[in-house]
C-alpha cells in the first residue's frame, strides 16, 4: 500500500517543553491507525501538527507526495475535535455549518443543490434532514458529534484527524460514533489517524496503534498484536492499569517522564544502566516497532 | 447500622414552566464499610443525589419528596447551623475537579488545617501537623503542605482533595466522579489508595461514576440509575449478568482489549428529556425487549433475588 501520509521526524517544543520528539510514521490509504497515550504524552500535539494548526519544530509532514496549500490540503485532510459543544458555533444553525465548507470549498454551483448536499450529508452520519435549523444547543452531544462527522465530511476528505472524539460522550453513545467512524473507513476508503487514551477503542477501530509516552512513539504494531502481546514496558503497565474484575486495585509508584535518556526510565520496572542513552524506535519484526534497549528482535 | 439511607427520595427543578423531575422515588442504603457504586450517564440524576445528600442543591433544584437518614437522623430536616456541622464530620465529599475544589492562594497545608480548625477546637500548630500527616496517608511528600494547588500534577491535586475529605474522619465519603480527569495509571494509583485507605479506616463510600467496569472493579453494590430512576441494584459481582435491558445495553457498550473483534451495537437513541416525562419506563422508546405495558406504566424496582433489584416488567 502506498503511503498517504509520511510523518517524519516530527518535534514540538513549547517554551522550555518538549511535547513531541522523533515522531516518525505512515498512514496508508484507507488504514486507521491509533495514537494512545496518557494526557500530555504528545498524541493531540501530533494531530495539531499533521492538521497545520501549529507549526513542527522540526520535521516534516508530507501528505499525498505533493506540496500543498493550506486550501488544497485542507480540502483532502479535516479533523474533528473532542468536545462537540466547543467545535460548533452555537449562533448558527446545523445547516450553516455544513454549507459552509461545501460554499468554500467550492463543491457545489448553486443554491438548491447546496440545500439537497447538506441534507444529504445529514443522513450520510444517521441524523434527520430536519435538523438543518437547529442550533447546536438543541442538540444531544452524540448528535453533535455526528454534525462534526458530517462537517469534515463535506469535502470528500481522504484523511479524518479524529481527537478523542468520543471520550466527551456518554457509554450508550460512544459505540454509535466508533462504528460510524469505522464505516466511513470501510465503506468510503476514508483512512483516519483516531487519538484516544482507551486502548481498548484503539483495538476496536484502528488497524495499527501507536503508543506514545512524553512526546515519543515508543511502541507501534498491528492494534491486536500489540493488546495482546505488549513489548514496551510503558505499554504493559498501561494494559495493566485498566479496571478488570478480576484484578483488584493495588498500588504501582508513579513518578515524572525522565528529562533525558529514555523517557521512561524514571518509572521503569526493567531500567538498567543503558537507559540513560535514549533508544531509537527500531523493528522487531516487519510490523512491529519498540523504542527500548531491552527488546530486540529475538526477544 | 446502614451509613446511609435515601428512601423515597424527589428531587425537582422548581422552573417558572413547572416542574422538572430529575431523581424520582430513588430509595437505596449504604452500610458499613459498604462502597455503593452509583452509575449513570449525563443527566441520570447521580451527582443529583450527591448533592442532595449534602443539602447542597441550588436553586430551582430542591427536595420534594422522601428522607436521607445519616447517622439516625433525617438530614431533610436539619437547620442551616446543623448543616454546618454535619458536612464535612459526617459526610464529606470529593468532586471531579480537583484544581477548582483547591484555593489556588493558599497553600494546600494551610486549607487542610483551616476545615479542621472549622469543626474542631483545636490550635493552628497542631493543626497543620494534622495535615502533614493526611497528606503523607494519601503518599504525598508531608513537606508539600507549603505547595499550592498549581505545583501539583492533576493525580496530587485529586489526593489532597481525598486527604481533605478524610481530615474528620467521617463514616460516609461521597466520591463524585474522582479519577475521570485523569488517565488510567493514575487512576488505577488513585483508586488502589482510596482501596487501601477504605480498609484500613473503615468508612463507606458512595461511589459515583459513568464507567461501569470502573464501578464493577471497585464496589461492594451497585445501583445503575436511568433518567432519575433506579433501574437495577445489584452487588458488583451479579452486574457482570444483569437483568435490566438497559444494564445489558451498558455492558456491551465497552470494546473488549482481547479476544476475537466483535461488531458492537451499543443503545439506539438517547436518554429522554426531563421536561417531557413519558407515562411508562423511561426506557422503554430505546429497549429492544419491550412489551406493551412499558408504554403505559413504569415498573417499579422489586427484589427478584436476595440483594438483586430491577425495575423492568419483563423480570
Amino acid at each position: 500500500m502506498s503511503s498517504l501520509l509520511e510523518v517524519r521526524g516530527l518535534g514540538k517544543t513549547f517554551s522550555a517543553h518538549r511535547a513531541l520528539a522523533d515522531v516518525t510514521f505512515d498512514v496508508a490509504r484507507g488504514e486507521a491507525v491509533a495514537l494512545v497515550g496518557e494526557s500530555g504524552s504528545g498524541k493531540s500535539t501530533t494531530a495539531r501538527v499533521i492538521a497545520r494548526l501549529t507549526p513542527p519544530t522540526e520535521g516534516s509532514v508530507q501528505f499525498g507526495g505533493a506540496r500543498l496549500s493550506n486550501r488544497a490540503f485542507r480540502a483532502r485532510v479535516q479533523m474533528i475535535f473532542q468536545d462537540p459543544f466547543a467545535s460548533l458555533d452555537p449562533i448558527h444553525t446545523i445547516g450553516y455549518h455544513l454549507a459552509r465548507p461545501l460554499v468554500i470549498h467550492k463543491r457545489v454551483t448553486n443554491k438548491s443543490e447546496l440545500g439537497a448536499r447538506v441534507r444529504a450529508l445529514l443522513e450520510q452520519v444517521g441524523l434527520s434532514a430536519e435538523l438543518v435549523r437547529k442550533h447546536p444547543h438543541q442538540l444531544s452531544g452524540g448528535q453533535r458529534q455526528r454534525v462534526a462527522i458530517a462537517r469534515a465530511l463535506a469535502v470528500d476528505p481522504e484523511l479524518i484527524l479524529a481527537d478523542e472524539p468520543t471520550s466527551m460522550l456518554d457509554a450508550s453513545i460512544r459505540i454509535g460514533i466508533l462504528n460510524l467512524l469505522r464505516d466511513l473507513k470501510e465503506q468510503r476508503g476514508i483512512a483516519l489517524v483516531f487519538i484516544t487514551h482507551d486502548l481498548a477503542s484503539a483495538r476496536y477501530l484502528a488497524d495499527r496503534t501507536l503508543v506514545m509516552y512524553a512526546g515519543h512513539i515508543v511502541e507501534s504494531g498491528p492494534s491486536a498484536e500489540v493488546m495482546d502481546a505488549p513489548k514496551h514496558p510503558y505499554t504493559k503497565l498501561l494494559l495493566a492499569s485498566l479496571p478488570d474484575p478480576l484484578r483488584p486495585f493495588t498500588s504501582a509508584p508513579i513518578s515524572s517522564p525522565s528529562k533525558s535518556g529514555c523517557p521512561f526510565a524514571s518509572r521503569c520496572p526493567e531500567v538498567h544502566e543503558r537507559c540513560t542513552s535514549l533508544p531509537a524506535l527500531h523493528s522487531i519484526t516487519t510490523t512491529r516497532s519498540v523504542r527500548c534497549h531491552a527488546v530486540s528482535a529475538s526477544s | 447500622m446502614s451509613r446511609l439511607v435515601v428512601e423515597d427520595l424527589r428531587v425537582e427543578y422548581l422552573t417558572a414552566k413547572g416542574r422538572v423531575r430529575v431523581v424520582d422515588g430513588v430509595s437505596f442504603e449504604v452500610g458499613p464499610g459498604e462502597i455503593f457504586g452509583l452509575a449513570g450517564e449525563s443527566g441520570s440524576g447521580k451527582s443529583t443525589i450527591a448533592l442532595a445528600v449534602l443539602r447542597l442543591l441550588k436553586q430551582p433544584a430542591a427536595i420534594t419528596g422522601g428522607r436521607i437518614v445519616v447517622g439516625g437522623r433525617d438530614v431533610t430536616a436539619m437547620s442551616e447551623d446543623e448543616l454546618r456541622r454535619f458536612r464535612w464530620r459526617e459526610v464529606s465529599l470529593v468532586t471531579q475537579s480537583a484544581m477548582s475544589a483547591l484555593n489556588p492562594v493558599i497553600p494546600i497545608g494551610e486549607q487542610i488545617a483551616d476545615a479542621i480548625e472549622a469543626h474542631e477546637s483545636v490550635a493552628r500548630k497542631p493543626a497543620l501537623a494534622r495535615a502533614a500527616e493526611l497528606l503523607s496517608l494519601v503518599g504525598i511528600d508531608p513537606a508539600r503542605t507549603k505547595s499550592f494547588a498549581h505545583e501539583l500534577s492533576g493525580g496530587m491535586r485529586q489526593r489532597v482533595v481525598i486527604a481533605m475529605a478524610l481530615a474528620l474522619q467521617p463514616p460516609l465519603v461521597i466520591m463524585d466522579e474522582p479519577t475521570t480527569a485523569l488517565d488510567v495509571i493514575v487512576q488505577r494509583e488513585i483508586l488502589s489508595q482510596i482501596a487501601k485507605l477504605q480498609a484500613q479506616l473503615g468508612f463507606s463510600i458512595l461511589f459515583i461514576t459513568h464507567d461501569l467496569s470502573l464501578m464493577i472493579s471497585l464496589c461492594t453494590h451497585i445501583g445503575v440509575l436511568y433518567a432519575g430512576r433506579l433501574a437495577e441494584v445489584a452487588p458488583a459481582a451479579k452486574l457482570t449478568t444483569p437483568r435490566h435491558p438497559y444494564t445489558q445495553g451498558l455492558v456491551t457498550c465497552f470494546p473488549a482489549l482481547h479476544g476475537p473483534r466483535t461488531e458492537l451495537v451499543g443503545i439506539a437513541g438517547a436518554p429522554p428529556d426531563p421536561r417531557y416525562p413519558a407515562p411508562g419506563c423511561a426506557f422503554e422508546p430505546r429497549c429492544t425487549q419491550r412489551l406493551a405495558i412499558c408504554g403505559t406504566c413504569a415498573p417499579a424496582l422489586v427484589r427478584i433475588e436476595k440483594h438483586h433489584e430491577v425495575a423492568c416488567h419483563r423480570c
